[in-house]
């Protein structure tokens, strides 16, 4: 038992140790250009210690910039769910509208937010200053919906039938029969597909943001890219991915609740 | 006098990769107001799928005899009937009282919400859940599940009520307890029901006759057993009543043969006899078909 304990903490800090070894190998022999370990946290110290500081438009604390990512993600997870939910219980309720929109959204699902972007940015060109966060929300919503989708889809068609015989014979009205049985029947089905959707959300916020030049983190990448900064990318490799990490536990937990539920 | 419920000259066909397959055909029979009737025949022989029809959950075959309940015909399912399934198949989220005011709710929506409540807590307790109404069916064991379903059946009302081997699945001792627990129920309420089961002592425990169902394909009524014995009937008294035996040897006598033979088919061979108070003899399962049965069951109830 004490032993499983030491294992769970000292098998992932070798790993650590492993990927960091490698990564300042790399720096001193075959990468040249990339920061070793100590001169990204030198570099990276003033933004991660005072993490909300406001010095200018593209230079804020790492958590300053996090937050807005996170509200612009925010904004883009909940349109796909809005919109990716029905469409969902629609593909699972109706064949014929299944045979109609499944070949369009196995074409449209593995379309990379890089080539969503660029469109985006041209259907809101007339919205003007806004034009870019639009852009960046539809790329987000189109992206990230397909797990919601889907999922929704197929935990509506394994919606056991003895419910649905329940429903039949209590004569149970449309809407009853949707709110009392076929949504709480599908939730743990929509979980995950929420779940799977914000950490598509979350990939897509990065190339958003890189294309479109906002504040956040994906921006601040971008921009000290191209700033020669490049101490302050794995920075943000480091925050994308730990932020990334704590939204997808976040959702695993609620996921689990409705799981028993 | 008019039946409470006439089938009459009932079929049902089902499509299948090997062409249509006739599983029920001209299927009769009338059921007294207040009759308990048990439905018995092989596994597979299309007791459901006569049930599934009474409860309107499928459609007899087009212009293929009908179902007449209280001298209405039947379109589709309906809180009219109180359906208990094999599976008692409560929403797994709701609560006991919560399953059981869902239909509550949908049958009584004229009385006051405590009225409706009323109704559902006293159901449940009748059938001795009264310290479990809050649980959820995950809480409960597999016969206080379907106790749930049977108060949430009986809780509505119904003209009648429909039952495809709801003890099924349940240990001799719960079935006992829960045939009971029905009868009182039924007792009090005197309802019309039809019952499917394959436990010869459980219908000659409940019913007023029992139909006994030919072999499929084409299945149809084989015979009908009139069960004397007067009511309240106590089970140890039935043990020791010759009358009993006869009965039963006469059904088991039907499952054996002439369930094969009316269809023309070679019944199995036959099994030595079981000295009739040995326990093996007190819950007699009938064998499997020896005809494969179709792996895709989706309309039927159990
Ligand atoms: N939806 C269906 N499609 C095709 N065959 C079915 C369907 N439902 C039932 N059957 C067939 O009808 C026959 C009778 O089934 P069922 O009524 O469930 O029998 P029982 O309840 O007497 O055991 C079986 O052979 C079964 O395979
Ligand atoms: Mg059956």
């Amino acid at each position: 038992m004490k032993r499983f304990r030491l294992d769970a903490l000292i098998l992932p800090l070798i790993g650590f140790a492993l990927v960091i070894a490698a990564w300042y190998v790399s720096s001193a022999t075959w990468a040249k250009e990339l920061p070793s370990p100590s001169k990204t946290w030198e570099a990276s110290r003033d933004y991660v210690l005072k993490p909300f500081e406001k010095r200018g438009e593209m230079d804020q604390g790492i958590l300053r910039f996090t937050w807005y990512s996170l509200q612009l993600v925010a904004k883009g997870y909940f349109l796909a769910l809005v919109i990716g939910t029905p469409i969902g219980f629609l593909l699972g309720l109706s064949a014929t509208f299944t045979r109609i929109f499944d070949p369009i959204i196995q074409i449209l699902r593995p379309v990379s937010p890089l080539a969503w972007l660029p469109l985006g940015l041209v259907l809101f060109m007339g919205a003007g200053k806004s034009a870019s966060e639009l852009g960046a929300l539809f790329t987000i919503a189109i992206c990230s919906m397909w797990p919601t989708v889907l999922n929704t889809a197929v935990g509506v068609r394994a919606v056991p039938q003895d419910y649905l015989n329940v429903a039949r014979v209590l004569k149970l009205s449309r809407t009853k029969t949707l709110f009392k049985v076929l949504i709480p029947a599908t939730l743990p089905y929509m979980f995950t597909g929420f779940r799977l959707s914000l950490g598509i959300a979350w990939l897509v916020i990065v190339a958003a943001e890189m294309l479109t030049g906002r504040p956040g983190v994906g921006g601040f990448l971008w921009q000290e890219y191209n700033a020669l900064v490049y101490e302050h990318i794995i920075l943000c490799i480091l925050t994308i991915g730990f932020v990334g990490f704590g939204l997808d536990r976040l959702m695993s937990v609620i996921e689990g609740r409705f799981k028993t539920g | 006098m008019s039946h409470q419920l006439e089938i009459s000259a009932l079929s049902k066909t089902f499509p299948t990769p090997h062409g249509p397959l006739v599983v029920v055909r001209d299927f009769n029979l009338h059921l007294e107001k207040g009759e308990f009737v048990c439905l018995i025949g092989h596994s597979g022989c299309g007791k459901s799928t006569v049930l599934s029809m009474v409860a309107g959950l499928s459609e007899p075959d087009d212009n293929a005899g009908g179902i007449i309940l209280a001298g209405r015909e039947l379109s589709g399912p309906g809180p009219d009937r109180g359906v208990v399934f094999q599976s008692p198949s409560l929403l797994p989220w709701l609560t006991a009282f919560d399953n059981v005011l869902l239909g509550v709710d949908q049958v009584f929506y004229t009385a006051s919400a405590g009225e409706r409540r009323q109704i559902a807590e006293y159901y449940l307790t009748v059938v001795g859940l009264g310290d479990a109404l809050h649980k959820r069916p995950t809480e409960l064991s597999q016969g206080m599940r379907q106790r749930v379903g049977i108060a949430r059946a009986f809780a509505l009302s119904p003209r009648m009520l429909l039952l495809d081997e709801p003890f099924g699945m349940l240990d001799s001792l719960t079935r006992m307890e829960l045939q009971q627990v029905l009868v009182d129920l039924w007792t009090r309420n005197h309802l019309t029901a039809l019952m499917v089961t394959h436990d010869v002592d459980e219908a000659l425990f409940l019913a007023d006759r029992i139909v006994m169902m030919t072999n499929g394909p084409e299945a149809t009524v084989g015979d009908i057993l009139k069960v004397p014995f007067p009511r309240p009937r106590d089970r140890k008294a039935l043990l020791e009543d010759p009358e009993f035996y006869r009965l039963r040897a006469e059904l088991i006598e039907f499952l054996e043969v002439r369930a094969y033979t009316l269809k023309g088919q070679q019944p199995p061979a036959p099994k030595p006899p079981v000295p009739p108070n040995s326990p093996a003899a007190s819950s007699y399962t009938p064998p499997r078909q020896d005809r494969a049965v179709l792996p895709t069951q989706v309309e039927t109830l159990a």
